[in-house]
């Protein structure tokens, strides 16, 4: 179906109506983030921005384009694996111990204007959470209500790599609706595709056009133009290898004076999932909370363990956090860790890049004899 | 029951009192901590004192006389457990400038008759002078991370206080980074989380109250803030604030200045075991294994 600008306010309607708390892309602190939008003006009307290590700007266009930006600093994980999520709180009675049972709804939300990485990102968390003996009910429930939105990338930004990863920029699956924006001088219109039946039950609702040829044409070509302006690119040929027997490489010395050990680039990735328990009590002793809270394998907590921590240098930390994600990912769940939104590479304060610092140790590969295991 | 609940003591050096207030502070909780702890010493609150020894002792401020040397021991010798409460107690406080300057001339500035002045040559943290058994930051402390030490020590667990950087708070809020996003200086990568980012939540650089975070790499930040076009003056100005004489951020500014402080050392030795401890204790802080928790 074609919808014009009209549409796609009344799209959003339709959701809301549905009962879904409708998530999207909004300007705020001069940034596309995720947050609750209630119309089509709420979304960032004729911005763009400019992506590099370190560094985000937003622009404003010369045309009004809906979605005319790339992915900012916050992820869909903000609310499927919220950052703080009370576990179970009790109370204290008379040498008793009580479980309070105030859980929540279930949240229902429409994720609206996913990009293709994303859903990628979304997949992945899904086999973390759901796929293993104890599924996050959290998740699980805030997962199954979801109906997903996504949108094609007609222009990615400076630290997207998605092609490299195989993950974008056209969305293929994990979508209840795919909406491609086409826009020229002549005209200003949004291709929505299904791609469940929960996807044509909204569809139906919509009074839009049917779709031309014109249109499908126009929609082939933004991904065409969009595949061959990616920001970054990473070598994944061998990498997995290639990182596993470099454990002792000089480079992670290298990145490891960079690396502030901050933890930005694990708390915006869409796959990261590591998490903290938090337990809590009141002065009195009478009511104990235990939290989840996101957690990074860049603080010295994670992995503390009887006398220390186990990766008490940087380099240490570093090194766990990229080869997890770029190599050791796919013996634990089948994929790599990474989906090439470039997130890690933009918010990171002093702009390290996984795709350089892959390259730098594909560059200069030790001799054999200097590879050592890690223990 | 009066007599079951452990003793409080909260002892003042050289601060500006704002610490102690985060505990008047509490306001809603402070019954319960009236209810939980007897509170035997506390002169912001009473006139009326007990006698020690104290279970618990929250000490506020530097050390910054001759006369705070000797009666911080007395303090220690009389407290079960000590916790140093704020950046003057914990690291010597925005006082702590004095350490890179000669005192005698601000002395001279700002008093009539200086000569009647008895003071230190540099304001240093009560771990350079005794061993401590928690260290809580801030400049001021948080109220909920005081209450959440409290209650720890009342249930004899560990204090929720991790040691990680601001960034991870910024993050949990869902801030849009101040750096990256609007190239504006923010040290909070190289410091201690506990404020929950209140700085970046409105759109400022973080000020580093909270002192140095684990692992801080200020020499990569220092190069950062080069980037955004800092001159290097004000960029030892950023590290020299209310943790100026925290160790990390007191290397920070010497290696820019190209100087060492006037004084690197606490002007009177504690004893030597005592020395040794609180050494181990503020190394331990700098490198961040879990601060200090497990007693002194
Ligand atoms: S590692 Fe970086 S580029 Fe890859 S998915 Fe995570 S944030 Fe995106
Ligand atoms: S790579 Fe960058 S974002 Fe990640 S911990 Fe290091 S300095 Fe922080
Ligand atoms: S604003 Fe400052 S504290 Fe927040 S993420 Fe950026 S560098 Fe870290």
């Amino acid at each position: 179906m074609l919808l014009d600008v009209e549409g796609l306010g009344q799209l959003i309607r339709v959701l809301g109506e549905r009962g879904l708390q409708v998530i999207g892309p909004t300007v705020v602190d001069r940034a596309v983030v995720y947050d609750e939008i209630d119309s089509a003006d709420d979304l960032p009307v004729g911005w763009t921005d400019e992506q590099d290590g370190g560094h985000y700007r937003l622009h404003r266009r010369d045309d009004e384009a809906r979605f005319g930006y790339v992915v900012g600093p916050h992820s869909w994980k903000r609310f499927l694996f919220p950052p703080r999520t009370v576990l179970w709180r009790a109370e204290r009675g008379d040498g008793t111990f009580r479980l309070i049972d105030d859980r929540a709804d279930i949240s229902r939300y429409a994720f609206f204007g996913v990009r293709s990485c994303e859903l990628h990102a979304m997949a992945i968390q899904d086999r973390v959470f759901l796929d293993c003996d104890e599924p996050d009910r959290t998740y699980r429930e805030r997962r199954d209500a979801a109906f997903v939105v996504a949108v094609n990338c007609g222009e990615p930004g400076g630290t997207c790599f998605c092609v490299s990863m195989d993950t974008g920029p056209q969305a293929t699956e994990g979508y209840d609706l795919l909406i491609t924006e086409l826009l020229d001088s002549d005209r200003h219109d949004f291709l929505v595709e299904s791609g469940s039946d929960a996807g044509v039950e909204v569809l139906a609702a919509l009074s839009g056009r049917a779709v031309d040829d014109d249109a499908r044409r126009a929609a082939a070509e933004v991904i065409e133009v969009a595949v061959e302006s990616m920001g970054r690119s990473l070598e994944t040929a061998g990498l997995q290898q290639l990182l596993e027997e470099n454990p002792e490489h000089p480079r992670w010395d290298h990145v490891a004076e960079r690396c502030l050990a901050c933890t930005n680039c694990t708390l915006v990735c869409p796959t990261c999932f590591c998490s903290a328990v938090e337990d809590t009590t009141d002065v009195s002793g009478g009511l104990a909370t235990r939290e989840r809270r996101w957690d990074s394998c860049f603080t010295m907590d994670f992995s503390y363990l009887h006398g220390g921590s186990v990766r008490s240098t940087t380099r240490a930390r570093y090194r766990q956090w990229m080869t997890h994600k770029l190599a050791t990912w796919i013996d634990q769940f089948g994929s790599s860790g990474c989906v090439g939104c470039g997130r890690c590479i933009t918010w990171c304060p002093v702009g390290i890049d996984i795709t350089e610092e892959a390259a730098a140790i594909r560059a200069d590969v030790l001799p054999t004899a200097e590879k050592v295991e890690v223990i | 029951m009066t007599s079951a609940r452990p003793s409080l003591a909260v002892w003042k050096f050289s601060s500006c009192d704002g610490c102690q207030l985060t505990l008047l502070d509490c306001e809603d909780e402070l019954l319960d901590v009236a209810g939980a702890l007897d509170i035997a010493y506390f002169l912001e609150a009473s006139r009326a004192t007990v006698d020690g020894p104290y279970d618990l002792s929250l000490v506020e401020g530097s050390i910054t006389t001759p006369d705070d040397v000797e009666r911080i021991r007395e303090v220690r010798r009389s407290s079960r457990r000590l916790v140093t409460i704020g950046a003057c107690a914990t690291s010597g406080g925005i006082q702590a400038l004095r350490n890179f300057a000669d005192v005698r001339e601000f002395a001279a500035i700002v008093y009539a008759q200086p000569e009647f002045v008895v003071t230190l040559d540099t304001s240093t943290a009560i771990a350079d002078h005794v061993p401590v058994d928690f260290e809580l930051r801030g400049c001021p402390i948080d109220k909920f991370q005081l209450l959440d030490v409290i209650s720890a020590y009342l249930l004899g667990r560990e204090p929720n206080v991790p040691a990680h950087s601001v960034c991870v708070e910024c993050k949990l809020r869902g801030n849009v980074c101040v750096t990256v996003a609007h190239g504006i200086p923010c040290l909070g990568p190289v410091t201690h989380a506990g404020c929950g980012a209140l700085c970046p939540t409105y759109d400022r650089g973080c000020y580093g109250c909270f002192g140095p975070m684990e692992s801080p790499n200020t020499a990569s930040l220092t190069e950062r803030l080069r980037e955004l076009s800092m001159p290097d003056d004000d960029i030892v100005c950023m590290f020299r604030t209310f943790n100026a004489y925290a160790e990390s951020f007191r290397r920070a500014g010497e290696d820019i200045a190209g100087r060492t402080s006037r004084a690197t050392v606490p002007p009177y030795p504690a004893r030597p075991e005592e020395r040794h401890d609180a050494q181990a204790s503020r190394e331990s802080h700098d490198e961040g294994r879990r601060s200090g928790a497990r007693g002194g």
